[in-house]
């Protein structure tokens, strides 16, 4: 590509991914409204979809408030460190065969990299607040995230293990033959549970606790410093769709369609299928979500480990 | 792939990041309102007033957590640097990385065994389950 192209598509990224994370704040409601039910926000414009304009109109216009007896400085810091770090997670992806920003070697670890750096911004939001309710959460969803880190990089091993590398793109040429999923279907199921949590989303979205700590960590959130905590959100259920999709489903592989259209088409289903798992499952309680990384999903990705290279080898070995 | 030529869409990108994320805030700046009622520089503690410090003690199984999220995730480097050589290294890596994973895993059993995975009361002696 000529450098003016590659400029212009760094920021179809950026348009995309942000303006994807804004349409996903009405989506999810309009499609949880079809599951439960009712209708979900309809009035503005066709199907409702000018509702997030009104909504960004409503956010931007209200009270920038920085509390005065939090840290200030921490505190405006917090909310723009998730957006700006998810944001980043998207240079990696390999929406097409040679459409990538950033063709790291390392590209599944900054990826890692990446997403464990929201950790920081849930955690310094909670303390810098200053309020009681925040720093519970804060201090819940950091322990929460980081327990789900460690088993969240162990699970997407396996598939290093068959590629022999940490580029994306060369994972996404690894499955010409085989996507990752038949062959890593423990690892998928690892991923997954773990990338639920890592983006806080339901059922793990215990940081919030919406029903015993008022909002959690951004308790004293408001206006569009709250908006970017949500922001960074949803822009993390975004990556961690794209990032299934790379890594399990093939990427941009796929018969007769263009290879960035099988990209969006498998993204767009598993976002699908995020928004469905919140209208499905209720919430555990916070020791049980807690018991449920340390004592089931890490010994379960630990054997996904050993069973993949006892296999791996036996078949090359034959 | 480490040629600076291939680096630069990547730092054009994240210096529209931060442009994006600057103008969000200073655009949300200009536009709100203020306001100041009784209570909008009080700390939100569901309508009473706050009392004592938020600086509180917490409990000790976010201590026990954070120890143990850097003993697994050391232990994830090394596996990721075998994962990347699963081929190379052959039967005699699998061998060696499965005894390093089996003394982890008991490492593993013997928190679970001693109660440091299970939030709840704790006693001198052990966990007490209070279901």
């Amino acid at each position: 590509m000529s450098p003016l192209a590659t400029a212009l598509f760094g920021l179809a990224v950026l348009a995309g991914a942000v303006g994807l994370a804004a349409i996903l704040t009405w989506f999810e409601r309009r499609l949880l409204g079809v599951w439960q039910d009712r209708y979900g926000p309809n009035r503005l414009g066709p199907l409702g979809i000018l509702q997030v304009v009104a909504d960004m109109l409503k956010l931007l216009t209200k009270h920038d408030w920085v509390p005065p007896f939090a840290d200030r400085v921490v505190f405006v810091f917090a909310p723009t460190a998730i957006v700006v770090a998810m944001l980043l997670g998207f240079a990696v992806v390999p929406f097409g065969e040679h459409l990538y920003l950033l063709d790291l070697n390392i590209g599944l670890l900054f990826f890692l990299g990446m997403t464990s750096l929201a950790v920081y911004s849930v955690l310094l939001g909670g303390l810098a607040s200053n309020n009681k309710y925040a720093l519970l959460g804060g201090l819940r969803s950091a322990a929460q995230m980081v327990s789900y880190e460690v088993f969240m990089g162990l699970s997407l091993m396996g598939v290093v293990m068959l590629t022999g590398s940490f580029s994306l793109r060369d994972i996404v040429l690894a499955q010409q033959d085989l996507w990752f999923c038949i062959p890593q279907v423990l690892g998928l199921y690892v991923f997954l549970v773990a990338g639920i949590a890592e983006s806080h989303r339901l059922p793990f979205d215990l940081p919030e606790a919406e029903h015993e700590l008022t909002a959690g960590f951004h308790t004293e959130y408001g206006g569009m410093k709250f908006a970017m905590f949500m922001l960074g959100e949803y822009l993390g259920l975004i990556l961690i769709c794209c990032m299934i999709t790379t890594v399990f489903f093939g990427g941009w592989l796929g018969p007769w369609l263009p290879g960035p259209v099988w990209f969006a088409l498998k993204t767009s289903l598993l976002i699908c299928f995020f928004v469905l798992l919140r209208a499905a499952i209720p919430r555990p309680r916070y020791d049980q979500l807690m018991s449920l990384g340390w004592k089931y999903m890490l010994p379960l990705s630990l054997f996904n480990l050993v069973l993949t290279g006892a296999i791996a080898l036996w078949l090359r070995g034959a | 792939m480490s040629s600076e030529a291939a680096l630069w869409p990547f730092i054009v990108y994240f210096l529209a990041v931060l442009a994006l994320v600057a103008t969000m805030l200073g655009l949300s700046w200009l536009l709100g309102q203020r306001r100041a009622n009784q209570a909008t520089n009080l700390p939100f503690e569901s309508g009473v007033l706050s009392v004592g410090t938020p600086q509180i003690h917490f409990a000790v199984e976010f201590y026990l957590i954070a120890i143990f999220f850097v003993i697994f995730d050391l232990e994830t480097v090394f596996i990721f640097a075998w994962a990347v050589a699963f081929f190379e290294l052959g039967w005699e890596g699998f061998l060696a990385v499965g005894l390093f994973i089996f003394i982890l895993t008991i490492a593993l059993i013997y928190e679970w065994r001693s109660g440091a995975l299970d939030w709840g009361q704790k006693t001198r002696t052990g966990w007490k389950p209070e279901r």
